[in-house]
This record gives structure tokens, sequence and C-alpha cells, in this order.
């Protein structure tokens, strides 16, 4: 499956089923992030039951140095 | 104790500190730490993904010592304004948010009608509000009108290092504000700090002129001691300008 993750296609590996999944595959798991699927803000508590699907636009956001 | 208030959350500190541009994480971690500020800001960006394990500044803060002051900056509108200041509320660390809603990309000046339509919003979602805004008395007003917990008009444009241009709308705001003002961006050394604070604001945010100074840490510590002066300074009461002189030494008693 092919989806736009931080404004870039990416194909996703077959075993990623969740945006947790999706998480542990760039070991965010731990990190303090904030995903967006398709314009909806997902709670942390939902990762594990949140399914991605193909064409999903997903944001990983974080914290950064800023003014 | 003399605090600063701002909605729920009282603060010791009357020195917010910017996290941007700084050279290295250990610089600024000692930057913050001499600062003693207790309100620190930072942006909301798209994780890297091709270097996920990028060392963070916040990871290495203890969380229970600071109170996050995410801002909304990169917004041009307010529905982006709005959109990244949800996103920075879904992190779960903090109700705060400085609104930012820039109207031009060379002054960085911000965009009064995008910025109070933002903070209106996000004042009705629940947020606690610290908006960045012109040194616009009128606009000022409005602001505390939809909400607002805290304005935070800019001394001059950001990173400029040029102090503050227009101490009479900075007064003009002071004098009628009912919520804390805090001046925001473009102080460029502690005098203008202090000299914020002796106009009666109730607060400093600064980041580049710590950042960007030879050494971060020694203006970090002069910034903090610049706002203590000059709050001080203000609480004490001046004494008024006069045109001609008044002796210190007595007039009485001359030897002859």
């Amino acid at each position: 499956m092919v989806v736009q993750l931080n404004g870039k296609k990416v194909e996703l590996a077959a075993e990623i089923g969740t945006l947790r999944e999706l998480l542990i595959s760039y070991q965010l798991q731990e990190k303090i992030v904030v995903v967006e699927q398709n314009g909806d803000i997902i709670d942390r508590s939902q990762y594990e039951t949140t399914p991605v699907a193909d064409g999903d636009r997903i944001e990983i956001v974080h914290f950064v140095g800023g003014g | 104790m003399d605090t600063l208030k701002i909605g729920p959350y009282e603060f010791r500190s009357r020195l917010l500190l910017g996290t941007g541009k700084f050279a290295d994480l250990d610089t600024q971690g000692k930057a913050v730490e001499v600062s003693e500020a207790e309100i620190l800001t930072f942006a909301i960006r798209r994780l890297n993904l091709e270097n996920p394990q990028e060392p963070n500044f916040l990871e290495q803060l203890d969380l229970k010592k600071f109170t996050l002051l995410p801002n909304t900056a990169g917004a041009y509108t307010a529905e982006e304004a709005v959109r990244i200041a949800r996103l920075a509320k879904a992190s779960g660390l903090c109700d705060m948010i400085k609104v930012e809603v820039i109207g031009d990309p060379k002054t960085l000046l911000p965009d009064p009608i995008g910025t109070l339509e933002a903070s209106k919003i996000l004042v009705e979602e629940g947020f606690i509000v610290l908006t960045y805004t012109n040194d616009d008395p009128i606009l000022a007003r409005r602001l505390q009108e939809v909400g607002v917990h805290a304005v935070m008009p800019g001394a001059s444009p950001i990173g400029s290092g040029q102090g503050i241009v227009n101490e009479n709308n900075l007064r003009f705001i002071i004098e009628e504000a009912k919520v804390p003002i805090i001046v925001d961006a473009g102080i460029g050394a502690p005098a203008d700090c202090a000299k914020a604070m002796e106009l009666g604001a109730d607060g400093v945010l600064l980041n580049t002129a710590v950042a960007l100074a030879d050494n971060p840490v020694l203006m970090a510590e002069a910034m903090k001691l610049g706002v203590e002066a000059g709050r001080k300074g203000f609480l004490a009461g001046r004494i008024a300008k006069k045109r001609y002189a008044s002796a210190s030494s007595p007039t009485e008693g001359m030897i002859e």
C-alpha cells in the first residue's frame, strides 16, 4: 500500500496495518509525536486500532526549536 | 510574591525563552538553565523520517520544570494556525498556544485579521491563548475582547534585534491592559528587556538575541538580569524627568 507520509509517497511494508505499526516501523512509538490522518488528529490511545489505508495522507509531527 | 499570572498558571520568571537557532543542544540546555525561564516556546514541524532518531531538545528537558508554549509559526492564515495549535495540544503536553499568523515573509509582521480570527477560535476551543501581535493598541484591545490570556506585541521585527521601536504604542497597550502584556520579538540586548519592563510590561519573550549571541549562556543570564532590573525599577517607581538640575547635596551649611 502507498500512503502520502509527511508530504512524500511511501510504500509501506505489508505487515503495517495500523498507525501504531507505522510508528513502530520508524521506532517512534515512545516518542512525543502527533499523528494526523486525512486531516483528522488521531488520539494516541487510538493508534493501535486505527487502520492505515492505501492513499491515506498521514502527517507525523513533533516539537522542534522555535521562537 | 511578584508573579506572572497567565490564565490558570503562575510563574516566578518573567522571561520567556524561545528554543530556535541555537548552535547545539548542550549550549541551549545551559542557556535555558541560567535564564531561569519557566516558559519555553517551540514550533511544530513534520518529523524528519529520513532520520527519525535525531536528537531533539524537548526530549532532554525535565518537563515537570517547564511549561511549553508551542507556536503557530509558519501559519499565514487563521486556519493554518488553528490546525497547528490543535496538533500541539494533541501532544498532551500543554494547552497554551502562542498564536502567530504572519502576513509578510520579509518583515514577518503579523497579519492582524488572521491573528484575531485564530485567537478567537482557539479561545473558544479552550486553549490558553498568548497572541503575538503588532504593537497596535486597538488590536490589543480587540484581542482582549475575544478573551486571549496574554497579548504579546512585537518590539520590532522578529529576529531584528532593533529593540523597542514604538515606545509610545507599547505604553498605550500597557496602560489599558486587562491581561498580561509580554513584549515578544525584536529584542536585541538586555537594555531592551529592562526598558520593556520599566514601561510596565509583564514579561519579555525572546530567542534570537540569546541564541545567536557570541556567548549565548552569558547572554541568557544578562537577559534574565535585564528583565529583573526593569521589573524592580517599574515597581519602585522612577522619578519624573526634569529639564534642569536638582542638587543631590545640601545647599545649606556651605563652608565659607
